[in-house]
């Protein structure tokens, strides 16, 4: 089945079979591989992406059911050679120590501080309730996340 | 690695494109909402559909409004929906309450009551909520719409009354002016299916209980809900002592089993206790309204 996905920004068609995992379709067929692959049953986040600007778990969605939308991966984050703020904050503030988790903590993370300005820390506490790390214990997540809600002066589109 | 079966896929653009495909595609075929049920079950390979049809373009399936003395959710609108919407919280902070334990926020994002209520997990938040209220189910396939009790949805885990070439469209709740209305759930974790949760409704007017719902689901109860409970309660005032009747009542019309959540008598304290706290905090909301 022909599929069409633009992907941030770059439209990229492909013929897959329509059972084609979002997440499988993004690291498989078109080899970008910042977004990680975790769990395989939506409790992780590893696979967190954005489509059409919401957060979506890409290991339970179809990679058809993106057609025509626009889907931002970890790798859309940088700008002109600019770090995202999420990305500053993670390196700031170590918030990461396998990485694993953290493409997906941070698409999370951006977007949870794009939803609000004045996110407090326990709203990003529960905010991240859906990604799980297995090393840092959160609190340098915490940190980086606050990180970029305290710098969020450069731009992301959705 | 979990992948589906080989499926096909269709995108459906309104209600009567989403039946007509689903009538001609036949029984191997299954609509698919925000997916956070469905495709995880395909993955398992514990469904195979051979078509899955995309609910996800259908505008007219999203949406909250009044309309009359009635709540109307359309099966499409999301947990996120649900769970901010002020309408809702108006007339049933239980809604608020119960989505804020379904999942995380990012499956609230995509998932949908309408595919939680059809997915009919036995531990479902929403089914046992919408027990509790004594809503309605509106149902729809090619020969028109046909309204069903929430009491009278669910055929038994994982099966519900809705038939092939059919969708569910919408939920309505009834408004009941002066209702107070809570929901309680212990959980292993954030965002799991609960151990055993209790939703209630109750009206208290001239000092008694005029009216109730009692809600509970993990732990099976006959559909959701505790009707023996709920008639003990009508009619009387709302002392410590005829709540603490009642949620003995509704724990005995759980039959709960043990499971990787708990043993069986574990459960059905929690059915007791659980329902017990929701009356409580309800019946204060009421009173004070």
């Amino acid at each position: 089945m022909q599929v069409s996905v633009n992907i941030n920004g770059v439209e990229h068609s492909r013929d897959i079979e329509p059972r084609t995992l979002l997440v499988h379709f993004i690291r498989d067929d078109l080899q970008m591989r910042g977004t990680h692959w975790g769990c395989d049953t939506s409790n992780c986040g590893a696979c967190t992406v954005w489509v059409d600007g919401a957060p979506v778990k890409s290991c339970t969605m179809l990679a058809v059911q993106a057609e025509g939308a626009e889907v931002t991966t970890v790798e859309g984050l940088v700008k002109d050679g600019a770090l995202d703020p999420i990305q500053e904050g993670f390196t700031e503030c170590h918030g990461l120590q396998c990485g694993y988790c953290t493409p997906g903590m941070m698409m999370t993370g951006r977007w949870l501080v794009d939803q609000n300005p004045n996110i407090t820390r326990e709203e990003i506490r529960e905010g991240i309730s859906g990604n799980i790390c297995r090393c840092t214990g959160y609190k340098n997540i915490l940190d980086a996340i606050e990180y970029a809600r305290d710098h969020a002066n450069s731009e992301v589109s959705a | 690695m979990q992948t589906p079966a080989p499926v096909e896929y269709a995108k459906a653009t309104s209600i009567a494109d989403a039946i007509s495909r689903l009538e001609a595609l036949g029984e191997d075929s299954r609509p698919v909402a925000g997916g956070y049920s469905l495709i995880p079950m395909m993955k398992l390979r514990l469904a195979r559909p051979e078509t899955v049809v995309d609910l996800n373009g259908i505008a007219e399936l999203r949406g909250i409004r009044v309309e009359g003395n009635e709540l109307v959710v359309g099966a499409m609108t999301t947990h996120a929906d649900v769970l901010s919407s002020a309408i809702l919280f108006e007339h049933y902070p239980i809604f608020r309450e119960a989505e804020h334990v379904i999942a995380d926020p990012i499956v609230r994002m995509r998932g949908t009551i309408g595919g939680s209520m059809c997915q009919a997990d036995p531990a479902s938040d929403l089914s046992a909520v919408g027990s509790a209220l004594r809503g309605n189910a509106v149902i729809t396939g090619s020969s028109g719409s046909r309204t069903v009790p929430l009491r009278e949805f669910h055929d038994g885990p994982y099966e519900t009354v809705v038939q092939t070439g059919e969708i569910l469209t919408e939920l309505r709740y009834p408004i009941r002016p002066g209702a107070g209305s809570a929901y309680e759930k212990v959980e292993r974790r954030a965002g799991d299916w609960g151990v055993c949760t209790s939703g209630v409704f109750v009206v208290v007017s001239g000092g008694v209980i005029t009216d109730c719902g009692i809600g509970m689901a993990a732990v099976n109860a006959d559909h959701y809900c505790a009707p023996e409970a709920e008639a003990l309660l009508m009619g009387k005032a709302p002392t410590e002592e005829n709540l603490a009747a009642a949620a003995a009542a509704a724990a005995n019309e759980a039959n709960p089993i043990a499971d990787q959540r708990g043993p069986a008598d574990y459960k059905r304290h929690l059915a007791s206790e659980l329902t017990l706290r929701a009356l409580r905090r309800a019946v204060a909301a009421s009173q004070g309204a």
